[in-house]
């Protein structure tokens, strides 16, 4: 419990920080060019790993089970255009159905 | 995570993909400074997204400090003008709105969660990485960005064996410096943790495509781990599931 709260209290913490630190420290600048870019391709490169080991990863082995099926219905959604709601549904649910 | 931390977190952090990153270490047996880690470098978005953002604040530092709280992904999206032009009403009031909804529905989620029964059984497990899948598909605006998504991608299912959980998706941020490779031919791209290898370097077989753009090699790399393709890759069978 108090590990959960740690991690609550941190996280929060540097959220806040991360958030205000472009509104507050530049009224109308960017980051210099290099740290600007690698800093645009966090949010990919760290969301890109949590779909692959999130729909791939089984502890400690990489696994193909009914959880790639809705991944990949998902990106058939995605594909079309469907709302963000829609993609997250339709991934349940195939999931849902291919374990009954 | 009991029923107040997540509440707590969503009040304080207001940050989805960072709170589930969390849950998800937490639960798998991560330790305190993977969760943290993690959460804040898939919050590191928000760095740049609030430099492009900075000129829509007004007032002095305190103020600009609250309103940038309520700064999320699909309001500063949808309040986007073009370029780095923003609707602060729209980024801040849709903001504000997405905060009440959020944090009353994690409430919601806390209390009434359990009546949902086995959450397996419902294919919530695979509606986390469907979710991503589909922010990280709206954040795909280059070439490069798809090469530091393959890459992240990659990079995180070969250390999954290997790693302590919460690792791989930490270690995935390496292929954020294909960015610094942006103005020269990154072929090398392709090659594991490599990241200058000279513009000769590319020697493989020849691509009857057009190579005019140098970044066009890199989207082509047969990384398997490939989240934004629907289709599973055979290779990741080379790991069968193991017994317990």
């Amino acid at each position: 419990m108090t590990t959960v709260w740690l991690v609550v209290a941190l996280v929060g913490l540097a959220t806040v920080a991360i958030k205000a630190s472009g509104p507050v420290l530049a009224a109308d600048r960017r980051l210099p060019g290099p740290l600007g870019r690698v800093v645009d391709l966090l949010a990919p490169a760290v969301l890109a790993a949590l779909v692959a080991t999130q729909a791939f990863g089984d502890g400690k082995a990489v696994v193909i089970d009914e959880r790639a099926a809705g991944i990949a219905v998902a990106g058939v959604a995605v594909a079309l255009r469907a709302p963000i709601l829609v993609v997250v549904a339709a991934a349940a649910a195939t999931t849902a159905l291919l374990r009954l | 995570m009991g029923s107040l931390a997540p509440v707590a977190m969503s009040a304080t952090t207001f940050a989805g993909s960072a709170q589930f990153a969390v849950a998800s270490i937490l639960s798998a047996g991560g330790t305190v400074a993977a969760a943290v880690l993690a959460a804040v470098l898939l919050n590191g978005r928000y760095v740049p997204m609030g430099f492009a953002a900075a000129r829509a604040f007004e007032g002095g530092p305190l103020r600009r400090l609250l309103e940038s709280q309520f700064v999320v992904d699909e309001a500063w999206a949808l309040s986007n003008r073009g370029g780095r032009r923003f609707d602060r009403r729209l980024l801040v009031g849709a903001g504000l709105l997405l905060y009440v909804a959020w944090v009353g529905g994690t409430a919601l989620g806390v209390v009434a969660g359990s009546a949902l029964g086995d959450p397996e059984a419902l294919g919530l497990d695979a509606a986390f990485p469907a979710l991503f899948l589909a922010l990280l598909v709206s954040q795909l605006r280059s070439r490069t960005g798809a090469a530091a998504a393959l890459l992240g991608a990659a990079l995180a299912l070969a250390l999954v064996p290997i790693a302590p959980a919460g690792v791989p998706v930490i270690a995935a941020t390496a292929a954020t410096l294909v960015g610094l490779a942006r103005p020269f031919p990154k072929r090398d791209a392709e090659a594991h943790g490599a990241r200058s290898a000279p513009p000769e370097a590319r020697t493989a077989e020849p691509r009857p495509a057009a190579r005019h753009e140098a970044s066009d090699r890199t989207t082509t790399s047969p990384h398997p781990g490939d989240p934004a393709s629907p289709a599973p890759d055979p290779a990741r069978s080379a790991s069968p599931r193991e017994g317990p």
